[in-house]
Protein backbone atom coordinates (compact mmCIF):
# COMPACT_ATOMS: atom_id res chain seq x y z
CA UNK A 1 0.00 0.00 0.00
CA UNK A 2 2.34 2.54 0.95
CA UNK A 3 4.50 2.07 -2.15
CA UNK A 4 1.65 2.07 -4.28
CA UNK A 5 0.86 5.69 -2.43
CA UNK A 6 4.78 6.06 -3.38
CA UNK A 7 4.08 5.86 -6.80
CA UNK A 8 0.65 8.22 -7.33
CA UNK A 9 2.56 10.63 -5.67
CA UNK A 10 5.43 10.80 -8.07
CA UNK A 11 3.07 10.45 -10.90
CA UNK A 12 0.78 13.22 -10.31
CA UNK A 13 3.48 15.78 -8.86
CA UNK A 14 5.19 15.57 -11.89
CA UNK A 15 2.44 16.07 -14.61
CA UNK A 16 1.02 18.93 -11.79
CA UNK A 17 4.32 20.80 -11.97
CA UNK A 18 5.41 20.62 -15.71
CA UNK A 19 1.40 21.22 -16.43
CA UNK A 20 1.24 24.15 -13.96
CA UNK A 21 4.26 25.69 -15.62
CA UNK A 22 3.31 25.52 -18.84
CA UNK A 23 0.06 27.15 -17.98
CA UNK A 24 1.41 29.92 -15.88
CA UNK A 25 3.72 30.92 -18.66
CA UNK A 26 1.34 30.66 -20.84
CA UNK A 27 -0.59 33.36 -18.77
CA UNK A 28 2.25 36.18 -18.57
CA UNK A 29 4.62 37.02 -15.39
CA UNK A 30 3.14 37.70 -12.18
CA UNK A 31 4.77 41.16 -11.77
CA UNK A 32 4.54 41.90 -7.98
CA UNK A 33 2.59 40.08 -4.43
CA UNK A 34 0.28 42.90 -4.26
CA UNK A 35 -2.89 41.24 -3.23
CA UNK A 36 -4.26 43.06 -6.61
CA UNK A 37 -2.05 40.71 -8.74
CA UNK A 38 -2.58 37.89 -6.59
CA UNK A 39 -6.13 37.74 -7.10
CA UNK A 40 -5.88 38.15 -11.32
CA UNK A 41 -3.74 35.56 -11.37
CA UNK A 42 -5.97 33.46 -9.57
CA UNK A 43 -8.38 35.13 -12.11
CA UNK A 44 -6.98 34.09 -14.94
CA UNK A 45 -5.68 30.86 -13.21
CA UNK A 46 -9.17 29.14 -12.57
CA UNK A 47 -10.05 29.66 -16.30
CA UNK A 48 -6.58 28.34 -17.56
CA UNK A 49 -6.76 24.40 -18.44
CA UNK A 50 -3.24 23.48 -18.12
CA UNK A 51 -3.36 25.13 -14.40
CA UNK A 52 -7.07 23.18 -13.90
CA UNK A 53 -5.58 20.07 -15.40
CA UNK A 54 -2.11 20.78 -13.05
CA UNK A 55 -4.24 21.45 -9.33
CA UNK A 56 -6.49 18.54 -10.09
CA UNK A 57 -3.21 16.15 -10.54
CA UNK A 58 -1.57 18.03 -7.15
CA UNK A 59 -4.65 17.14 -5.42
CA UNK A 60 -4.47 13.53 -5.81
CA UNK A 61 -0.84 13.88 -5.05
CA UNK A 62 -1.87 15.95 -1.56
CA UNK A 63 -4.25 13.21 -0.87
CA UNK A 64 -2.25 10.15 -1.80
CA UNK A 65 0.33 12.26 0.71
CA UNK A 66 -2.50 12.74 3.29
CA UNK A 67 -2.81 8.57 3.24
CA UNK A 68 0.87 8.01 3.44
CA UNK A 69 1.75 10.35 6.48
CA UNK A 70 -0.78 8.88 8.34
CA UNK A 71 0.55 5.58 7.76
CA UNK A 72 4.15 5.94 7.61
CA UNK A 73 6.58 8.74 8.75
CA UNK A 74 7.16 11.92 6.70
CA UNK A 75 10.30 10.46 5.48
CA UNK A 76 8.36 7.48 3.88
CA UNK A 77 7.10 10.38 1.31
CA UNK A 78 10.82 10.96 -0.05
CA UNK A 79 11.64 8.69 -2.51
CA UNK A 80 8.60 9.55 -4.45
CA UNK A 81 9.78 13.45 -4.84
CA UNK A 82 13.56 11.82 -5.80
CA UNK A 83 12.44 10.24 -9.02
CA UNK A 84 10.14 13.15 -9.81
CA UNK A 85 13.36 15.40 -9.60
CA UNK A 86 14.98 13.90 -12.47
CA UNK A 87 11.32 13.34 -14.66
CA UNK A 88 10.31 16.46 -14.34
CA UNK A 89 13.75 18.10 -15.40
CA UNK A 90 13.96 15.76 -18.59
CA UNK A 91 10.42 16.82 -18.93
CA UNK A 92 11.20 20.48 -18.48
CA UNK A 93 13.82 20.06 -21.22
CA UNK A 94 11.93 18.06 -23.72
CA UNK A 95 8.52 19.26 -23.13
CA UNK A 96 8.89 22.73 -21.75
CA UNK A 97 12.08 23.51 -24.13
CA UNK A 98 13.92 25.26 -20.99
CA UNK A 99 17.61 25.52 -21.05
CA UNK A 100 18.74 22.45 -19.11
CA UNK A 101 22.71 22.27 -19.13
CA UNK A 102 25.08 20.48 -16.93
CA UNK A 103 24.61 22.92 -14.05
CA UNK A 104 20.96 21.86 -13.94
CA UNK A 105 20.91 18.34 -14.57
CA UNK A 106 23.78 18.23 -12.02
CA UNK A 107 21.67 20.05 -9.15
CA UNK A 108 18.68 18.43 -10.04
CA UNK A 109 20.84 14.75 -9.33
CA UNK A 110 22.47 15.98 -6.56
CA UNK A 111 19.15 16.67 -5.21
CA UNK A 112 17.35 13.63 -6.14
CA UNK A 113 20.21 11.83 -4.15
CA UNK A 114 20.24 14.36 -1.37
CA UNK A 115 16.62 13.66 -1.10
CA UNK A 116 17.41 9.62 -1.08
CA UNK A 117 19.86 9.91 1.44
CA UNK A 118 17.41 11.63 3.61
CA UNK A 119 15.44 8.44 4.57
CA UNK A 120 18.11 7.34 6.77
CA UNK B 1 15.73 39.88 -16.34
CA UNK B 2 17.04 42.52 -14.77
CA UNK B 3 18.24 43.34 -10.85
CA UNK B 4 15.33 44.36 -9.53
CA UNK B 5 12.80 41.31 -10.98
CA UNK B 6 15.90 38.86 -9.98
CA UNK B 7 14.95 39.94 -6.19
CA UNK B 8 11.66 39.61 -6.91
CA UNK B 9 12.09 35.65 -8.48
CA UNK B 10 14.12 35.30 -5.68
CA UNK B 11 11.77 36.73 -2.63
CA UNK B 12 9.54 34.27 -4.24
CA UNK B 13 11.83 31.05 -3.74
CA UNK B 14 12.15 32.07 -0.06
CA UNK B 15 7.91 32.46 0.35
CA UNK B 16 7.85 29.28 -1.23
CA UNK B 17 10.36 27.50 0.50
CA UNK B 18 9.35 28.81 3.95
CA UNK B 19 5.76 28.24 3.09
CA UNK B 20 6.48 24.40 2.32
CA UNK B 21 8.25 23.97 5.49
CA UNK B 22 6.16 25.61 8.09
CA UNK B 23 3.14 24.07 6.04
CA UNK B 24 4.34 20.23 5.95
CA UNK B 25 5.26 20.07 9.42
CA UNK B 26 2.32 21.28 11.13
CA UNK B 27 0.11 19.03 8.68
CA UNK B 28 2.20 16.25 9.52
CA UNK B 29 2.11 17.11 13.27
CA UNK B 30 -1.63 17.28 13.03
CA UNK B 31 -2.55 13.82 10.53
CA UNK B 32 -0.29 11.97 13.58
CA UNK B 33 -2.50 13.74 15.89
CA UNK B 34 -5.76 12.07 13.89
CA UNK B 35 -4.32 8.53 13.57
CA UNK B 36 -4.29 6.59 10.11
CA UNK B 37 -6.23 6.71 7.54
CA UNK B 38 -6.00 4.67 4.05
CA UNK B 39 -9.22 5.40 2.50
CA UNK B 40 -11.49 6.06 -0.51
CA UNK B 41 -14.27 7.87 1.89
CA UNK B 42 -14.03 12.01 1.58
CA UNK B 43 -15.33 11.56 4.88
CA UNK B 44 -12.98 10.18 6.58
CA UNK B 45 -10.48 13.26 5.10
CA UNK B 46 -12.77 15.68 6.58
CA UNK B 47 -12.70 14.40 9.67
CA UNK B 48 -9.01 14.88 9.40
CA UNK B 49 -9.73 18.55 9.17
CA UNK B 50 -11.28 18.69 12.48
CA UNK B 51 -8.17 19.07 13.80
CA UNK B 52 -6.24 22.38 14.23
CA UNK B 53 -2.45 21.53 13.10
CA UNK B 54 -4.32 20.30 9.80
CA UNK B 55 -6.02 23.50 9.31
CA UNK B 56 -3.35 25.78 9.59
CA UNK B 57 -0.83 23.07 7.61
CA UNK B 58 -3.49 23.16 4.54
CA UNK B 59 -4.07 27.12 4.87
CA UNK B 60 -0.31 27.55 4.46
CA UNK B 61 -0.02 25.13 2.19
CA UNK B 62 -2.26 27.15 0.02
CA UNK B 63 0.05 29.94 0.55
CA UNK B 64 2.66 27.78 -0.74
CA UNK B 65 0.06 27.21 -4.37
CA UNK B 66 -0.44 30.20 -4.54
CA UNK B 67 3.25 31.20 -4.45
CA UNK B 68 4.58 28.18 -6.44
CA UNK B 69 2.42 29.76 -9.37
CA UNK B 70 3.54 33.11 -9.17
CA UNK B 71 7.07 31.48 -9.06
CA UNK B 72 6.21 29.43 -11.98
CA UNK B 73 4.74 32.08 -14.11
CA UNK B 74 8.58 34.13 -14.12
CA UNK B 75 11.28 31.51 -13.77
CA UNK B 76 11.63 27.65 -15.49
CA UNK B 77 10.68 24.48 -13.54
CA UNK B 78 13.93 23.00 -14.13
CA UNK B 79 15.34 26.10 -11.77
CA UNK B 80 12.33 26.28 -9.48
CA UNK B 81 12.64 22.43 -8.80
CA UNK B 82 16.32 22.09 -7.36
CA UNK B 83 16.74 25.74 -5.77
CA UNK B 84 13.04 25.14 -3.58
CA UNK B 85 14.68 21.78 -2.38
CA UNK B 86 15.86 23.78 0.54
CA UNK B 87 12.98 23.02 2.42
CA UNK B 88 14.33 19.42 2.49
CA UNK B 89 17.69 21.34 4.31
CA UNK B 90 14.74 23.23 6.49
CA UNK B 91 12.82 20.24 7.67
CA UNK B 92 16.01 18.16 8.46
CA UNK B 93 17.43 21.21 10.74
CA UNK B 94 14.03 22.12 11.81
CA UNK B 95 13.52 18.20 13.47
CA UNK B 96 17.45 18.53 14.63
CA UNK B 97 17.29 22.16 16.47
CA UNK B 98 13.54 21.63 17.45
CA UNK B 99 12.78 18.63 17.67
CA UNK B 100 16.02 17.29 18.84
CA UNK B 101 15.79 14.33 16.28
CA UNK B 102 19.09 12.41 15.79
CA UNK B 103 20.46 13.04 12.38
CA UNK B 104 22.95 10.32 11.10
CA UNK B 105 25.48 10.52 8.85
CA UNK B 106 23.85 9.59 6.17
CA UNK B 107 20.91 12.20 6.20
CA UNK B 108 23.99 15.08 7.20
CA UNK B 109 25.22 13.89 3.27
CA UNK B 110 21.52 14.10 2.03
CA UNK B 111 22.16 17.64 3.56
CA UNK B 112 25.18 18.27 2.11
CA UNK B 113 23.93 16.89 -1.70
CA UNK B 114 20.94 19.10 -1.60
CA UNK B 115 23.04 22.16 -0.45
CA UNK B 116 25.28 21.92 -3.17
CA UNK B 117 22.26 21.22 -5.65
CA UNK B 118 20.82 24.12 -4.85
CA UNK B 119 23.81 26.66 -4.59
CA UNK B 120 24.32 24.90 -8.90
CA UNK B 121 20.74 25.68 -9.51
CA UNK B 122 20.94 28.83 -7.98
CA UNK B 123 24.14 30.10 -10.32
CA UNK B 124 21.86 29.31 -13.35
CA UNK B 125 19.64 32.47 -15.07
CA UNK B 126 16.29 31.77 -13.34
CA UNK B 127 14.47 31.81 -17.08
CA UNK B 128 15.79 30.95 -20.27
CA UNK B 129 12.80 30.77 -22.47
CA UNK B 130 10.26 33.72 -23.83
CA UNK B 131 6.63 33.12 -23.65
CA UNK B 132 5.14 29.72 -23.50
CA UNK B 133 6.55 26.94 -25.73
CA UNK B 134 5.70 26.77 -29.06
CA UNK B 135 3.52 23.92 -29.19
CA UNK B 136 1.55 24.78 -25.60
CA UNK B 137 0.57 28.08 -26.96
Amino acid sequence: MRWILVGIIAICNTLGDVLNTAGMKRQGEVEDLRPRSLFWMVRRAVVNPYVIAGIAAMAVSFFALLSLLSIANVSFAVPATAASYLLETLLAKYILGEDVRSRRWAAATLVAMGVVLLQF
Amino acid sequence: MNANGNRKTQLLVLIVVISNVIGNVSLSHGMHQVGRIVSASPLDYVKAFANPWTIIGICILAVWMLSDLALLSRADLSFVLPVTASAYVLVALFGKFLLHDHISWERWMGILLITGGVILAEETPSRTTKGPPEHLR
